[in-house]
């Protein structure tokens, strides 16, 4: 089964709280950050900080990912050193612009595997896109490497590159169509920016159906409360998913019977109506394990 | 490795440890305060000096107050400490195993 990701937690990477119970709230992937949340003169305690809580402590099946500094400030290739080495799941790459930038950071996680005995491209990668140029150059990103698991807007830094403001997210409609489109051209995850007024919990929701209308895998996520309702508009609809389990018993027993074609109600199924069956079936499982977690 | 200058690394806050480090006289003289002493102060007090050996600091002195963090961040605000101290960067890295 391919992995979920529909909500990604940031954990700001110099709290020990939140590091040490970021894990119960259910998300599908966490993301520990050294880059916006961590002061400049903190860098080096966030560091060492997820550093000794990714080699210590069990996060169980979590996706565990770390957004590092980007490589012009200095601070990126040190971040490397220490994160590639304690192996979480993906690097997530903050303010990419082109293909290069992925390239730059590949060759650095690559040195680092090689010198400590990790299998080389074992560590995934992730980028973020937040700026105009990024957007522009999507597709060139989301191709630049086997590595990448997906690419994820970052609207805060776009709107400002863009001369505006977040409001009802029209000014992100071109921006996650294309982050979208070069991410499924890419056969890669799209995961959506993070919705900052965690009080606006209408506001959240709107934006949760938005983009999951639009297809994307998922968003960051910026308080565990907002977990819960995302999950929630990820959650197939009653009628949807008895489609999609007629689909898939059609299809095994058309297995059985030795058939390469199956059918449903007279119609052959192909394989997109498959993918989707199988899609739905793994998002209602996810989401009733997230109804056990939350019990 | 030397500590050469004082440093702090850690906040007060729920969960972590304030670690404050200076250049000391023989060996590592250990000041320690926790909410939680009576259960764990053995523990922290051994995390934090078996950190300080690891990086090879053998005269400081260092002033603790804990407000419940798990052993991982104890060594990681004594790392940062130390490093602060000596004034160095590059520390040598272990792979997970």
């Amino acid at each position: 089964m391919k992995r979920l990701r529909r909500s990604m937690l940031f954990v700001p990477g110099n709290n020990p709280g939140m590091l040490r119970d970021a894990y119960i709230y259910g998300s599908d992937s966490l993301m520990f950050d050294l880059e916006d949340s961590v002061s400049i003169r903190e860098k080096d305690a966030a560091r060492f900080l997820v550093y000794n809580a990714l080699t210590s402590l069990n996060y169980g099946q979590k996706e565990l990912v770390v957004r590092i500094n980007d490589l012009e400030s200095g601070l990126g290739v040190k971040d490397l050193e220490a994160i590639v080495r304690a192996k979480p799941h993906v690097i997530r790459l903050p303010k990419t612009e082109t293909a290069k930038d992925i390239l730059d950071c590949e060759r650095e996680i690559a040195r680092i595997e090689r010198e400590a005995g990790i299998p080389v491209g074992q560590t995934g990668m992730m980028a973020a896109i937040e700026s105009a140029k990024g957007v522009l150059h999507a597709y060139e990103i989301a191709t630049a490497s086997p590595r990448l698991i997906g690419i994820a807007l970052g609207a805060e830094d776009y709107v400002t590159d863009l001369k505006t403001t977040r409001s009802d997210g029209t000014e992100l409609f071109f921006a996650r169509n294309m982050i979208l489109n070069a991410a499924r051209a890419a056969g890669i995850d799209a995961l959506d920016t993070v919705f900052s007024n965690v009080n606006d919990e209408e506001g959240f929701l709107r934006e949760c159906r938005l983009i999951r209308q639009l297809g994307f895998d998922g968003k960051s996520v910026i308080n565990p409360r907002q977990i819960a309702p995302l999950h929630a508009v990820f959650m197939p609809d009653e009628a949807a998913l008895a489609k999609a389990r007629a689909v898939m018993e059609a299809i095994a027993e058309a297995e059985e019977r030795g058939s390469g074609v199956a059918s449903l109600n007279g119609r052959m199924i192909d394989r997109p109506v498959a993918l989707r069956a199988q899609y739905l079936i793994d998002l209602a499982e996810a989401g009733e394990r997230t109804m056990v977690e939350e019990v | 490795m030397q500590i050469v200058q004082p440093a702090v690394a850690g906040t007060m806050e729920s969960s972590d440890i304030m670690i404050r480090i200076e250049p000391g006289g023989a060996g590592v003289e250990l000041s320690l305060e926790s909410s939680v002493l009576s259960q764990f102060g053995k523990q922290i007090e051994s995390v934090i000096r078996g950190s300080l050996a690891e990086l090879g600091v053998e005269s400081a002195r260092v002033t603790a107050v804990d407000k419940g963090a798990l052993d991982c961040t104890v060594r990681a605000r004594v790392m940062t400490a130390a490093y602060r101290g000596a004034g160095q960067e590059n520390h040598s890295w272990e792979v997970k195993v």
